[in-house]
C-alpha cells in the first residue's frame, strides 16, 4: 500500500481535501492553522459580538477575529467599529478590560491615547518626535468592514468580500425565524457558559450540524432527560431509532453555512416545545405562575423558555442553537474556546403581561443544561479525535455519510442542498468552501 | 419536583449578599471545628465518588451554585457554570452513573484540600455562613490540573449536626473558558 506523507502532499489543497474525506493535517498542522487565520478568518465575515453587548455609545466588548485582539465598540458618534486592540507604537494591548464603556483608550505602557473611533488623541511629549501625528498613520488599526445583521456584528479584513447580507444568503431565513419567535423580534445577550477543549476549531464546526453523533455522544444526556419519562420524549429523543426517517433535515446554503432544522419533529401547536423540555430547576413553579397569569396564552410564553430545536451555523465561527449564540474561537491548532452566550427575551411591549422575567428565570436554567450535560461529552470526543490523529500513517478523516446514496440529497429551488438528519453533506460543503478559501490569496487590509 | 421560585432566588441572593462582615465573624472554636469537619467530610465523599452520601449532607431544598460571572448577579437573569437544585443534582449524579458520560470516562481522580474555614453569624440563630478556600487537584486521561477558588456554604443546625442549604463555588477562572468542568464541585 502506498502511504503518502504530509510532505508529499505539501499544501496541495486538492490533495488534502477530497470529496469524501480530508487529511488529518487540517486539524494538526500549525502551518495550516496559521494560514487559516488570514485565508479563512481574514477573508470572510467573522462574527464578533452582538449589538446588545454594546447598547450605548462608548460601550465596548473585547473579542477576537481569528487571533487578532479586537475591541468592538460603539463609538461616541454611535458607529460600530472593530478596533485592533494593539497600540500603534509598540504593540501592547491598549484595553485590558473585557467590557465596559470608554471614550478613549490609553495604552498603559507609554501613555499613547486613542479616541474610541481609533483616532490618535495624543502621545506624551510630542516635541520629541519629528513625525506628524495628525496624518492618521498612527491611529489604531481597525477592521475595514464592520456590518451587523439584525444585531449580529461581523467584521472582515477583506475589501473584496460580498456585502454581509449576501454572505449570509439563505441562512438569513432561519436567523430571522429564530429572532422573530421572541417578543419584539430580538434577544438580549447575557452571561455565557465558556468552555474550551484541546482540539482544532474545525472539530467543533464539523459537529455543528452533525445528526449522526447525537445518540452516541449524548447518550448520557438522553438517558438523564428521559429518566422519569415512560417513553423517551424529552430533548433530542427524536434521534432515537431511525433519525433519517424523522421529518428533521440538514440544509446546506453554500459558503460553508448550514442549518439543522429539528422543528418539524415538534407538533405545530403552542406548548409542544415546552412539553419536550427536560426537567430544569424552577420549571414547575414558574410554569404554574405563568399559567395562572396568562391562561390560554401561557403556552407561547413557556415555549420561549424551552430550547428552540435549530442549529444555524455561520461559517466559520458562529452557531445559533437552542437559545444560545455559540462562538468558536480558535486559540491554536489544537486549542479552541467554545463560548455559549445565553440569551434572554426582552418584552418592551409587554406581550407576555409581565411574565418575561419568569420566562427568563426558566430560560437561564434550560440554557445551562446542554453545556453541562451535552457539550462536555462532545468536547471529550473532540479531544479524543485530536489524540487519535497523532497516528500519522492513518491519514484520512471521513465525511462521506450519504455520499453516492441515490435520492438522499435534494437540491431546493434556491440552490441549497437538503438531506436527512445524519447526512454529512454539510461537512463536505463547508470543507469545499474551506478549500476554495485556502487556495486563494485574499488582499487583506486595515483601516486607520 | 423543583422548589425553585422567585422566593427561593430572593432568599438565596439575600443570604449571599454582604455576609462576610467583621462583626459577624464567629470565633467559637467548637463551632469552627464543626464547620471544618463538615467541609472535610464533604470533600472526602466527593473525592471518593460517594455521591448519594454526599447529597445526604444537603437540605431537601438545597442549591449548588457555580457562578459564571466575575461578579455574580441574579441567576434569574444570567447563566451560571451550573445552578443545581436537588433534582438537577440527582440528574447530574445519574448521568455520571450511565457509563456514557464521556467527559468522565475514564472518571477524574480528585483530591480536594479545604482550608481557611471561617464561619459567620446570620440573622437566624440556627444558620451560619461559612467561607472556605479549596484546591481541587484532578487527574484524568493522563493529565493533571488544579482548580481553585473559594466557597460559601449556608448551614442550618439540625438536631444532630449541620445541614447544607446552599453552596456557592467561586472558581478563580469562573468567567474564563473552562476545560471539561464535569466533576461535581
Amino acid at each position: 500500500m502506498n502511504i503518502s506523507t504530509f510532505s508529499d502532499l505539501s499544501l496541495d489543497w486538492d490533495a488534502l481535501v477530497r470529496e469524501d474525506r480530508v487529511h488529518r493535517s487540517l486539524y494538526t498542522d500549525p502551518r495550516i492553522f496559521e494560514l487559516e487565520m488570514t485565508r479563512v478568518f481574514g477573508a470572510v465575515w467573522v462574527y464578533l459580538a452582538h449589538e446588545s453587548q454594546v447598547p450605548k455609545n462608548d460601550d465596548f466588548v473585547t473579542a477576537r477575529l481569528g487571533l487578532r485582539p479586537i475591541i468592538v465598540v460603539r463609538d461616541s458618534q454611535g458607529e460600530l467599529r472593530a478596533l485592533f486592540n494593539r497600540c500603534t507604537h509598540r504593540g501592547a494591548r491598549v484595553c485590558r478590560a473585557e467590557r465596559g464603556a470608554a471614550r478613549t483608550f490609553q495604552c498603559p505602557y507609554h501613555g499613547w491615547t486613542y479616541f474610541n473611533s481609533g483616532r490618535l488623541r495624543g502621545v506624551p511629549w510630542p516635541e520629541g518626535y519629528a513625525c506628524d501625528f495628525k496624518d492618521g498613520s498612527f491611529n489604531l488599526a481597525q477592521v475595514p468592514r464592520v456590518e451587523s445583521y439584525r444585531g449580529f456584528i461581523f467584521g472582515t479584513m477583506n475589501p473584496d468580500a460580498p456585502a454581509l447580507s449576501d454572505y449570509l444568503g439563505g441562512a438569513k431565513k432561519p436567523i430571522d425565524e429564530w429572532l422573530d419567535r421572541n417578543p419584539g423580534s430580538r434577544v438580549l445577550v447575557c452571561e455565557a457558559n465558556r468552555l474550551k477543549f484541546r482540539g482544532n476549531w474545525k472539530l467543533a464546526y464539523d459537529n455543528a450540524a452533525d445528526g449522526y453523533h447525537v445518540v452516541f455522544s449524548h447518550r448520557s444526556l438522553l438517558e438523564t432527560e428521559n429518566r422519569h419519562a415512560a417513553d423517551p420524549s424529552k430533548g433530542m429523543s427524536f434521534y432515537i431509532g431511525k433519525p433519517d426517517e424523522a421529518p428533521m433535515y440538514v440544509q446546506s446554503f453554500g459558503r460553508g453555512h448550514h442549518f439543522k432544522d429539528k422543528r418539524p419533529n415538534v407538533a405545530r401547536r403552542p406548548g409542544a416545545l415546552w412539553e419536550m423540555e427536560g426537567v430544569q430547576p424552577g420549571m414547575q413553579r414558574y410554569e404554574a405562575l405563568i399559567r395562572s397569569r396568562l391562561g390560554d396564552r401561557a403556552a407561547r410564553a413557556l415555549d420561549l423558555a424551552a430550547s428552540e430545536p435549530v442549529n444555524i451555523n455561520i461559517f466559520p465561527n458562529l452557531s445559533i442553537l437552542g437559545n444560545h449564540i455559540q462562538v468558536f474561537q480558535p486559540v491554536s491548532v489544537e486549542e479552541t474556546d467554545s463560548l455559549w452566550y445565553a440569551t434572554a427575551i426582552v418584552d418592551e411591549a409587554d406581550e407576555l403581561a409581565g411574565m418575561a422575567d419568569a420566562v427568563n428565570a426558566i430560560r437561564m436554567r434550560t440554557q445551562e443544561s446542554f453545556p453541562n450535560f451535552g457539550e462536555v461529552d462532545d468536547a471529550a470526543n473532540f479531544e479524543e479525535i485530536q489524540k487519535g490523529l497523532a497516528a500519522c500513517e492513518d491519514e484520512w478523516v471521513y465525511m462521506h455519510r450519504g455520499l453516492g446514496v441515490p435520492g438522499r440529497v435534494q437540491t431546493l429551488p434556491d440552490g441549497s442542498l437538503k438531506a436527512p438528519a445524519t447526512d454529512e453533506i454539510f461537512m463536505r460543503e463547508h470543507m469545499k468552501e474551506w478549500k476554495r478559501l485556502m487556495s486563494a490569496r485574499p488582499n487583506l487590509v486595515v483601516k486607520r | 419536583m423543583s422548589y425553585v421560585d422567585d422566593a427561593f432566588y430572593e432568599k438565596l441572593l439575600a443570604a449571599f449578599a454582604d455576609w462576610q462582615r467583621p462583626e459577624l465573624e464567629l470565633t467559637d472554636l467548637a463551632i469552627r471545628e464543626q464547620c471544618r469537619a463538615l467541609l472535610e467530610r464533604e470533600a472526602r465523599l466527593l473525592d471518593q465518588g460517594r455521591y448519594p452520601d454526599w447529597l445526604a449532607l444537603y437540605a431537601p431544598e438545597c442549591v449548588v451554585w457555580v457562578p459564571a460571572a466575575a461578579a455574580p448577579g441574579d441567576p434569574r437573569r444570567e447563566v451560571s457554570v451550573f445552578f443545581d437544585d436537588r433534582p438537577r443534582l440527582e440528574d447530574r449524579i445519574f448521568r455520571l452513573g450511565t457509563g456514557a458520560a464521556w467527559s468522565q470516562v475514564p472518571p477524574s481522580r480528585t483530591v480536594r484540600l479545604v482550608s481557611n474555614v471561617e464561619p459567620f453569624r446570620t440573622d437566624e440563630r440556627t444558620v451560619l455562613m461559612v467561607r472556605s478556600n479549596f484546591l481541587l487537584s484532578e487527574f484524568r486521561a493522563g493529565e493533571s490540573r488544579v482548580l481553585s477558588g473559594w466557597c460559601g456554604h449556608r448551614l442550618r443546625r439540625r438536631q444532630v449536626g449541620w445541614e447544607i442549604e446552599a453552596k456557592q463555588i467561586n472558581l478563580l477562572e469562573r468567567d474564563q473558558p473552562l476545560r471539561n468542568p464535569s466533576v461535581l464541585f
